[in-house]
C-alpha cells in the first residue's frame, strides 16, 4: 500500500481516491459515475440484423452480463439503448418515442453502418439515413453487422464514457435539439 | 363511502372489448411488429399485424445495382438463416444463364444450408423458450450457435452476412485451417488448449466435431422442454390448424409439415445435390406449436445427417468449387497478372459486371422458414429489371388473425414464436 500522504497528494491534484485499511475516500461524483458506468442496463430493443449480434452478445460465449449489464425490456427501466439495425421512416417515430421514455440519464448506441448512416440501404427511400437524425448517438460502432466482440468493446467504450462524464452535468440534448430545429 | 353497485352493474352490461397495441417495441415481437389487439378479457377476439417497420426497399435498391452486388441484399432478408436466401438468387441467375455448377461446389451450399437451417431452427427454439419465461434453453441453443458462426467466419470472413455463394458456385474453396483461440490475461493455457483440440483441423473436421456432438445436443434440449409439463400446456393445441386451411393461406415449411401434409422441395423438386442424400422429413399431425416445435426439433438432426453425408462427399471429393465461366465468374489472382483477356475480364466483371440474357424465371428452395423464391426477369442488361422476393413469413403472419382468435392473450406470444417470424424477409 502506498504511503497515506502520497495518496492525499494524488487525490488533491487528480481525484484517485485514497484506499486504506478496507476504507474509499473519493468525491461523491466519481462515486456515482462509477456505480452509473457498471451497471448500463440496455433496453431490448433489436430492429435487424444486428439485433442478432446483439443477442450473441448477450447470450453463452461473451456473456455481457459479466460486465454489468442487464436487458430490460420496459424503457423506462433502462439506461442504453442499443439502436441495433437499419432504422425505417416508419420506425422513426417509434424509436423517438421509446428514447423519449427513458428516463435520464440515457445514452444511445448505435450499432452498425444502418444505424450509424444507412449504410448498404443508404440510396433506399424508406431508411433514415444515420439513426443520429432522430436521437442523439453516444457511440457508433462500425460493422454490418459489428461482431459481438466489436460490440462489447464499444459498450466498455460507452463505459468508461460513462465514468468520465461529470454526473451533474449531463447536456440537455432535447434542448440542443430544440434550437437545432428553430 | 357508498358504492352504488346498481349504476355499477349497469356499467358492466356496457363492456366494449378492450383495444391495445403490441409493440414495435415489445421484447417478444421477433423484430418491429406492431400488433393491435383486440381482447375482451383476456381472450384475443382480433390481430390486426402492421408491417412495413422494416421495410428496406431491398427488391428497388437491386434493380439499380449489377447482379452480383445483390447478393449481400440476400443476405440480410431473412438474417437469420442467411445462406439460403443466397442460394435461392443465385440459382436465379444460374437459371437464366444456363450455368452449370460443380458438383464440389453444390455439396458446399448444401453443407452449408443446412448449417443454417441448424442455426435457424436453433434461434426459434430458444427464443421461444425465451418468450415463455425459460431461459436455460436459448443459452444452451445460442451456445451451438455460436459453433456454426465460427464455420461460417471460417469460410467467408463475416460471421453473419456471409456473402458466400456466387453465380456459378462458391467464392472460395474450404479453408484447411480453424482460427484458434489465443492466450490472454483471462484464459489459462490449460483452457485454451481444450478449447482448440476440435479447432486443430481443417475445417470439415470442425464441421465433424460439430455433427458428433450435436445429437447429444438435441437431446439436451428436448430433455428441458419435450416432457416439461409447463412448455406442454403452452403450446399443446395451442392454434392447431388442418392441412388444407394451411394450404389455402399459403404456409410452407415447419409451419405446413407439422400439420402432417408432405411437401418439402428438396424431394418435391429436389435442387443441388438433395436427391443423391440420404434424409427423412419430419411430418407432424394437428398443426399445434407443440407440433411445430417438435418438427423442428426433428429437422435439425436430419439436417445434421446432411451435412454428414456432405462432409463425408467432400473429404473424398476434390475438385473445383466454381465455374470457369469466364464472363460471370472473376479469373484467379495470378492470371488476371498474366494474361490481358483475363485482366479485362476482371476489370469488366468488378465494375459492370455481367449481362444476363433476355427472360424471366422463378427459382425456389427449402428455406428453413418454408418456401423462399425469387421470381427475376432480365432485360438482358447487367442488372436484373424486376426481382419479386417470395418470402416464407409472409404468409404466415398473414394468418396470425386466425391462428389467435380465441386464445388467451399470453398465447399471442408463444404462437408469434412458433411461426418463426423475421422481419427483413417479410418487409424486405
Amino acid at each position: 500500500m502506498r504511503d497515506l500522504r502520497q495518496q492525499i497528494h494524488d487525490y488533491k491534484h487528480s481525484g484517485t481516491p485514497i484506499v486504506r485499511n478496507g476504507f474509499v475516500v473519493m468525491q461523491y461524483k466519481q462515486l456515482v459515475d462509477w456505480a452509473r458506468g457498471n451497471s448500463v442496463w440496455p433496453l431490448s430493443f433489436g430492429l435487424a440484423c444486428c439485433g442478432v449480434e446483439l443477442m450473441h452478445f448477450i447470450a453463452s460465449r461473451y456473456d455481457f452480463d459479466r460486465f454489468g449489464f442487464a436487458l430490460r425490456a420496459s424503457p423506462r427501466q433502462a439506461d442504453v439503448m442499443i439502436v441495433a439495425g437499419t432504422l425505417c421512416n416508419k420506425m422513426a417515430p417509434a424509436l423517438r418515442a421509446v428514447y423519449d421514455m427513458m428516463a435520464e440519464p440515457k445514452y444511445v448506441v448505435s450499432m452498425g453502418s444502418c444505424a450509424n448512416g444507412g449504410g448498404y440501404y443508404h440510396y433506399s427511400y424508406s431508411v433514415v439515413r444515420g439513426c443520429d437524425r432522430i436521437v442523439p448517438v453516444d457511440l457508433y460502432i462500425p460493422g454490418c453487422p459489428p461482431n459481438a466482440e466489436a460490440l462489447m468493446y464499444g459498450m466498455i467504450q460507452l463505459q468508461n464514457k460513462i465514468q468520465g462524464v461529470k454526473s451533474f452535468y449531463m447536456p440537455d440534448y432535447t434542448r440542443e435539439l430544440e434550437q437545432n430545429d428553430a | 363511502m357508498m358504492i352504488d353497485l346498481v349504476s355499477r352493474s349497469n356499467a358492466l352490461g356496457e363492456l366494449k372489448n378492450f383495444t391495445f397495441n403490441f409493440g414495435p417495441q415489445h421484447p417478444a415481437a421477433h423484430g418491429v411488429l406492431r400488433l393491435v389487439v383486440e381482447v375482451e378479457g383476456e381472450t384475443v377476439v382480433q390481430i390486426d399485424p402492421h408491417i412495413g417497420l422494416l421495410h428496406r426497399a431491398t427488391e428497388k435498391l437491386m434493380e439499380s445495382k449489377p447482379f452480383n452486388h445483390s447478393i449481400g441484399y440476400m443476405d440480410r432478408l431473412d438474417y437469420v438463416s442467411i445462406l439460403p436466401n443466397e442460394h435461392v438468387y443465385v440459382m436465379a441467375i444460374e437459371q437464366l444463364l444456363g450455368l452449370k455448377v460443380p458438383k464440389r461446389a453444390q455439396y458446399i451450399r448444401v453443407m452449408f444450408d443446412e448449417i443454417s437451417r441448424i442455426l435457424n431452427h436453433l434461434l426459434v427454439l430458444g427464443s421461444t423458450a425465451l418468450d415463455m419465461g425459460a431461459l436455460t434453453p436459448w443459452f444452451y441453443t445460442f451456445r451451438e450457435r455460436e459453433i456454426l458462426m465460427d464455420c461460417y467466419e471460417a469460410v467467408s470472413g463475416a460471421r453473419m452476412h456471409a456473402n458466400y455463394y456466387c453465380p456459378g458456385g462458391v467464392l472460395r474453396d474450404l479453408p484447411n485451417r480453424m482460427a484458434q483461440f489465443e492466450e490472454s490475461p483471462w484464459r489459462f493455457s490449460s483452457e485454451i488448449k481444450d478449447l482448440n483440440a476440435p479447432r486443430s483441423g481443417s475445417l470439415l473436421d470442425y464441421i465433424q466435431y460439430f455433427t458428433d456432438i450435436f445429437p447429444a445436443r438435441c437431446d439436451e434440449y428436448e430433455a428441458l422442454l419435450t416432457d416439461n409439463r409447463i412448455w406442454k400446456q403452452r403450446t399443446v393445441g395451442i392454434s392447431p390448424i388442418d392441412a388444407d386451411r394451411a394450404l389455402a393461406l399459403g404456409f410452407t415449411g415447419p409451419m405446413l409439415r407439422s400439420t402432417g401434409y408432405m411437401r418439402d422441395l428438396r424431394v418435391d423438386q429436389p435442387y443441388a445435390v438433395y436427391d443423391a442424400l440420404d434424409f427423412n422429413i419430419a411430418l407432424g399431425k394437428t398443426g399445434d406449436c407443440y407440433d411445430r416445435y417438435l418438427v423442428r426439433v426433428a429437422e435439425m438432426r436430419e439436417s445434421n445427417r446432411i451435412i454428414q453425408q456432405c462432409v463425408d462427399w467432400l473429404r473424398r471429393h476434390k475438385g473445383p468449387v466454381v465455374s470457369d465461366h469466364p464472363k460471370v465468374v472473376p479469373p484467379t489472382r495470378e492470371r488476371s497478372k498474366m494474361y490481358m483477356e483475363e485482366m479485362i475480364h476482371q476489370f469488366k466483371h468488378f465494375s459492370e459486371g455481367y449481362s444476363v440474357p433476355e427472360g424471366e424465371t422463378y427459382a425456389a428452395v427449402e428455406h428453413p422458414k418454408g418456401e423462399m423464391g425469387v421470381y427475376m426477369v432480365s432485360d438482358g442488361a447487367n442488372k436484373p429489371y424486376r426481382v419479386k422476393i417470395r418470402a416464407a413469413g409472409f404468409p404466415h403472419l398473414q394468418a396470425l388473425n386466425e391462428l389467435c382468435r380465441g386464445h388467451m392473450l399470453s398465447d399471442v406470444v408463444v404462437i408469434l414464436a412458433s411461426m418463426d417470424i423475421v422481419f427483413g424477409e417479410i418487409d424486405r
